[in-house]
């Protein structure tokens, strides 16, 4: 006999007691392994620890600094890109030659590994917040151009034709049609783009910088100050887990407008 | 003054394709409609019918021959006419509303005064309350009278419209059928209508089409006796019935000549 299963509904609540849930037991249990002796705390430091640490330094008003300039030429940066790049990306939609000349040049951009260049920025734009900017620039402008064409040709060629019919003009198919038909694929990249942003501007920082999270951590690598290393990676993952949840939200509101359905 | 046709197709001919493979669409196509009337076109897949409207719509030149409206030619002139499809091709992030007074805005008419302009037409066809929804939040009938409310927004006198209600059921079909031949009599629409069926035709039509194909051709030219509006019933006269046999034979003629084992 076939026996019907009735899924259950999940619970937001059991699922989030669940997530932190976990959370609060790897800190218990690395504070624990740390106490006893189960992991070197020169190494691997101790929530408490770093706890300490990371007071000291937001009283000193350092680690604040340090997060104001990591966080700025990221989101600069992001900005700066992510724009620039999808305009560079839905204008392709005016020139199919331009686009196929371009192609192969935005493959090629894109394969490159763009934080090899980082010394080459510093040198050119100086140790910074420029060079910075450039980076996490670089990183998000060739992704977007990309993800812009992608969602232009994506344009559905029946709604140009009516479009056309209608007696729409070229400028006006573009910005009615395959602007808004090229949204969600731009909104889609921005999750990555804030990520590759953090990572243009933290490397900036690693190869020459007087401030940031990354010259934070590098400094204290350089002078076995392994807790203030500790401090330097947990507060980068909140900073890139608060601008992931902004790109959400602004993802949310932009998805509002474009998209086919409205959200729930 | 010569008495002048509403819409005049004239030896139309359009060869897609260079060399041995060129095929012809069209070859010489040519027939009048007067104003106000309702033209249907029949005829079997691939004769040319989507290819005549293109034309017509000012969307493809032809290579030879003219399309005029009152005496004014059309060729690629977008814009001249109401265009809908098969599909309804409503934008997907525009509410109903939006979607029904794309023509108007694109023409530079502010959207509230667009918008009391098209509520009369989305009142008839049962849309005011769907006016603020997305498209996918419509079923298919009701997607496709927001399609005619947007075409009739155009303020076309001509419209053409290619199988509108070839991807309905039955049900759905027959209530737009109806909807269409009253809101075309009300405004004096002069309709070009594709379909592939009989009985839609002949309900709906002052005149009929039929088209063969290879090359796309006029094969004849009904001009049916029945008054409209008509019903299902009036399609049960001994005349619609002989013209809708008739019709059939044509239509099966030409499908066998290209495929004898159809």
């Amino acid at each position: 006999m076939t026996r019907m299963h009735k899924a259950r509904p999940l619970s937001m609540l059991m699922i989030n007691a669940w997530r932190w849930g976990i959370l609060l037991a790897l800190i218990l249990l690395w504070e624990a392994g740390s106490r006893m002796g189960l992991i070197d705390p020169f190494f691997f430091s101790s929530p408490r620890q770093i706890w300490d640490t990371a007071v000291i330094k937001w009283q000193s008003g350092q680690l604040w600094r340090d997060i104001a300039y990591t966080a700025s030429s990221t989101i600069l940066g992001f900005l700066l890109g992510t724009s620039i790049g999808s305009i560079l990306g839905l204008l392709l939609w005016f020139s199919r030659r331009t686009a196929l000349v371009a192609e192969p040049w935005m493959i090629v951009l894109n394969a490159l590994p763009k934080l090899a260049l980082a010394p080459v920025l510093v040198i050119w734009f100086g140790i910074g917040f420029s060079s910075k900017v450039v980076l996490a620039f670089l990183m998000t402008v060739i992704v977007s151009i990309m993800s812009a064409y992608s969602g232009v040709q994506t344009v559905d060629p029946a709604l140009s034709t009516l479009m056309i019919s209608l007696g729409a003009k070229r400028r006006q198919i573009f910005t009615r049609l395959v602007v808004p038909s090229a949204m969600p694929s731009i909104i889609t990249g921005l999750r990555v783009n804030i990520a590759l942003a953090m990572a243009g501007s933290i490397v900036g920082e690693f190869i020459a910088s007087d401030r940031g999270l990354g010259r934070m951590i590098v400094y204290a690598g350089t002078t076995f100050d392994l807790k203030l290393v500790w401090v330097g990676v947990v507060v980068l993952s909140i900073v890139s887990v608060l601008m992931y949840a902004g790109v959400v939200l602004l993802e949310r509101l932009l998805m509002h407008r474009w998209s086919a359905r409205k959200p729930e | 003054m010569p008495n002048q046709a509403y819409l005049r197709v004239a030896g139309l001919s359009k060869r897609f394709g260079s060399g041995e493979n060129a095929v012809a669409a069209i070859e010489n196509l040519s027939f009048t409609l007067d104003e106000g009337r309702f033209l249907s076109i029949l005829g079997p897949s691939g004769c040319g019918k989507s290819t005549l409207f293109n034309i017509i719509a000012g969307l493809m030149a032809p290579d030879s021959g003219d399309v005029t409206l009152n005496g004014e030619s059309m060729l690629l002139r977008p814009g001249m006419t109401g265009y809908m499809l098969q599909k309804d091709l409503l934008l997907p992030w525009r509410t109903v509303a939006d979607n029904i007074i794309l023509s108007q805005t694109l023409h530079g008419v502010r959207r509230s005064k667009a918008l009391d302009a098209a509520l009369p037409d989305a009142r008839a066809c049962g849309l005011e309350t769907m006016l603020r929804r997305r498209p996918d939040e419509l079923s298919g009938g009701q997607r496709q009278r927001a399609a005619l409310v947007r075409t009739l927004q155009t303020g076309k006198p001509l419209l053409l419209l290619d199988e509108p209600f070839g991807a309905l059921d039955a049900i759905t079909r027959l209530h737009l059928q109806e909807l269409l031949t009253d809101v075309c009599m009300k405004k004096d629409k002069t309709v070009l209508f594709i379909t592939h069926d009989v009985d839609e035709a002949l309900l709906l039509s002052d005149e009929v089409l039929i088209m063969g194909s290879q090359p796309g051709r006029i094969i004849a030219h009904y001009h049916l006796p029945q008054e409209k509006p008509r019903t299902l019933k009036t399609l049960a006269l001994p005349r619609l019935i002989e013209i809708k046999g008739e019709i059939m034979q044509l239509l099966d003629q030409e499908v066998k000549r290209h495929d004898p084992h159809a």
